[in-house]
């Protein structure tokens, strides 16, 4: 008897409480349109928030109340996009991809270091310590603090301890962006090549003790640009990317080849006039 | 014996170091001739850098203003040295930046005199002309953080500064600068004193003195002027009794708010040096230029304390001190708080207390990290009570905001007592100082 009163007393107190719950979800439920979860499956999940919103699901609402088009989507293919656009009838959107440049080309083989820094093995520490050692204060460090943070293996330490960054796998994310503690990373559209590979901010030949490869700020660049292309701030040649700049005319004189031009597959070339490095072995530290 | 017996005030939680200071402690302060080229830089000091006001190749005297403050939390620089103005160009600084400086050369044969400037009359100041003397003098925190001092002594409506403390402590090891300045500058010290409690307003002053100095807490007892309302406290030998909020705790138990100062409890905190310096320059209406330097370590040959002139190259300094061709690290300041050196070629600032050279036999590098494994050592190390096992768990997982915001990061001070005490070799202080850098870049983002 007494079981048979505990089993009714607690199956009743179920059927209460599941009717309650059943109520509960009608008159709570909340409509949403079905469109948010295809379109969220349509775009690549990885939440790296390049388009400006917190994450896929928000940016797929944002697509389907119109608020953005799948072109700001900067890690999906084409095909992806266009299928986005095709399945919510709406413009695919001119967003031009943009990747990050750095603005450093010391490596390991041509820039020397000062001092040799031998605590925790990052950058953002090792910037904290009188700058990190590097004869120029503005380098890579190369401790790849980046390498690290790049959720998409878009940024890899080259041989000569310098971050290549993979154009192909950059979503444009910024993580490097606030890693790097020397501020060498800068987003850029695909179609912009002509590139200043140097943060140096003093001039004159005496910089090339330090780093071979440094802007010496000579401003031939600025002479043989097409006017008005580069000006030259804080001793280093800036790039008016408003205007026209697809033209290779600034690198050819240049001595170190600290500006250049990034062919679409990556490439990077350099002028003629741009010292050969073929040296792939560190530099020894500089004398003290 | 008795002496031994006694327990003297101090904070809960530190450490206890090797202080090392025997070997310069008792060596008088000696004047350092003139390097070839002296670089003043404009930012010296916490602030805004000061604006030159020589040009290049202008004449300028020992102790005459070469440089203007610009604005309120910023101070002049005056020349160390009588010569001409070579250049005015970028110079390598302590942290690596190339900032701007003035190059100076000295005339062959320049003399250590310095003309006399405007006295500032105590008697006929106000408060108000005080502060304005101690800006117009160029004077900073002489301890190693360079705030200008003037600035402390004006705190916002509505704060009063009741206690003037003079910090004595010199908890790092090696240094000795503040001790030898308490025990050859006591009458400075005082002199400094009464400018400081005129412009403050404070009834009273504390000299706060770590227990191994016992020779400076009698030296400067025996000078008290009758009419001063000065005391002298020696505290507990134990790292770090020198941060300011330690010191406050340890003589009037009060306890600075999270992410306070000490105005929040009436007191205002100066290095004994830079009250000495206010003694020593007020009265006769000088500037800053040249200040005493501890120059130590196993590396260094003629190691002692030198009053050397602002702006002299460490490369100089290091080259009349018979530095051991075995050095292999130069720390700026002490081992604990100080900075190690990427360039000889930086010049002695009015931040610099002192410098160790270390040879390779002292500076291994250090053994690997292992797993944390929550013996909690660093929690009853940490002299702010922040629980540095979690906080380095956050570190690794790159979780700086929660740092900030949940577990107090922004108050951490960097005294690194947290990696000094870790049996598994944890660089938990290196981290902090990253995560700081980063919570502060976002948040002027």
């Amino acid at each position: 008897m007494l079981v048979l009163t505990a089993v009714g007393a607690l199956g009743g107190l179920t059927l209460l409480l599941a009717t309650g719950l059943v109520l509960a979800n009608r008159r709570l439920y909340v409509e949403e349109d079905e469109r948010f979860d295809v379109v969220e499956d349509m775009l690549p999940l990885s939440n790296c928030g390049a388009c400006g919103y917190p994450g896929c699901r928000a940016f797929a609402e944002a697509l389907v109340t119109g608020e953005s088009q799948p072109g700001k989507c900067t890690v999906s293919t084409d095909l992806a996009r266009e299928a986005i656009a095709g399945y919510l009838g709406v413009d695919v959107g001119a967003e031009e991809r943009q990747v990050v440049r750095l603005a450093c080309a010391g490596g390991s083989n041509v820039a020397r270091n000062h001092a040799h820094y031998s605590g925790h093995q990052s950058c953002q520490s090792a910037a904290l310590v009188a700058g990190g050692g590097k004869g120029c204060f503005w380098g890579c460090l190369g401790l790849g603090d980046c390498e690290r943070v790049c959720e998409f293996d878009a940024i890899n330490m080259s041989r000569d301890s310098l971050p290549v960054v993979d154009e192909e796998l950059c979503t444009a994310c910024g993580d490097c962006i606030e890693i790097c503690p020397k501020d060498l990373f800068s987003l850029h559209p695909v179609s912009h090549r002509l590139w200043v590979p140097c943060s140096n901010k003093e001039a004159g030949d005496e910089l090339l003790a330090d780093c071979e490869v440094a802007c010496t700020a000579c401003e031939r660049c600025v002479m043989d640009a097409p006017p008005g292309l580069i000006t030259m701030r804080d001793n280093l040649p800036v790039v008016n990317y408003e205007g026209p700049h697809a033209t290779t005319k600034p690198i050819e004189r240049c001595p170190t080849g600290a500006i250049i031009w990034i062919e679409p597959d990556g490439r990077v070339v350099k002028g003629d006039a741009a010292v050969r490095v073929l040296r792939h072995a560190p530099l020894p530290d500089a004398p003290t | 014996m008795l002496s031994l017996l006694r327990r003297y005030p101090s904070f809960t939680h530190g450490v206890h170091l090797p202080d090392a200071k025997d070997d310069t402690c008792q060596e008088a302060i000696r004047q350092f001739p003139f390097a070839p080229v002296l670089v003043v830089p404009l930012s010296q000091h916490a602030g805004k850098p000061s604006v030159p006001t020589v040009r290049e190749g202008e004449e300028v005297s020992r102790g005459q203003c070469i440089a203007a403050a610009d604005g309120f939390v910023s101070v002049p620089q005056h020349a160390p040295v009588t010569g001409t103005v070579r250049r005015i160009g970028l110079a390598p600084s302590i942290a690596g930046a190339m900032t701007p400086a003035i190059y100076l050369e000295p005339y062959p044969g320049s003399s250590q005199e310095v003309a006399e400037g405007e006295p500032c009359n105590i008697d006929q100041s106000t408060p108000d002309d005080i502060v304005a003397a101690i800006q117009a003098a160029g004077i900073v925190g002489l301890g190693g953080a360079a705030f200008p001092t003037h600035v402390k002594l004006r705190p916002p409506d509505g704060k009063v500064m009741e206690v003037l403390m003079i910090n004595g402590v010199e908890c790092e090891p090696y240094l000795t600068t503040d001790h030898r300045v308490m025990l050859e500058q006591t009458d400075d010290v005082h002199t400094g004193i009464r400018y400081l409690l005129k412009a403050t307003g404070a009834t009273r002053a504390i000299i706060g003195i770590e227990a191994n100095k016992l020779d400076a807490v009698d030296a400067l007892r025996a000078a008290i002027p009758a009419d001063l309302p000065v005391s002298v406290e020696p505290v507990a030998v134990k790292y770090p009794q020198g941060a300011e909020k330690m010191l406050i705790t340890a003589l009037l138990d009060r306890e600075v708010p999270s992410s306070g100062l000490p105005l929040d409890v009436g007191v205002v905190v100066v290095n004994v040096a830079t009250t000495a310096e206010i003694g020593r320059l007020l009265p006769h209406g000088r500037g800053i230029q040249e200040r005493v330097v501890t120059i130590s370590g196993p590396a260094v040959g003629r190691k002692g304390n030198y009053r050397i002139p602002i702006g002299t190259p460490l490369r100089f300094a290091l080259e009349q001190v018979d530095l051991s061709p075995d050095v292999s690290r130069v720390f700026l300041g002490g081992p604990m708080m100080g900075q190690a050196l990427s360039s000889l070629d930086i010049p002695i600032t009015k931040g610099t207390s002192g410098f160790v050279a270390f040879t390779s036999a002292e500076t291994r590098a250090s053994p690997s990290e292992q797993p944390c494994i929550r013996c909690a050592y660093c929690v009853d190390a940490c002299p702010i009570h922040l629980n540095p096992s979690q906080l380095g768990l956050l570190a690794m997982n790159a979780e700086y905001d929660r740092m900030a915001d949940e577990f107090n990061l922004m108050d951490c001070f960097e005294c690194g007592s947290c990696a000094y005490v870790c049996p598994s070799h944890i660089p938990l202080v290196q981290r902090f100082r990253v995560a700081k850098a980063i919570v502060r870049k976002r948040r002027a983002a």
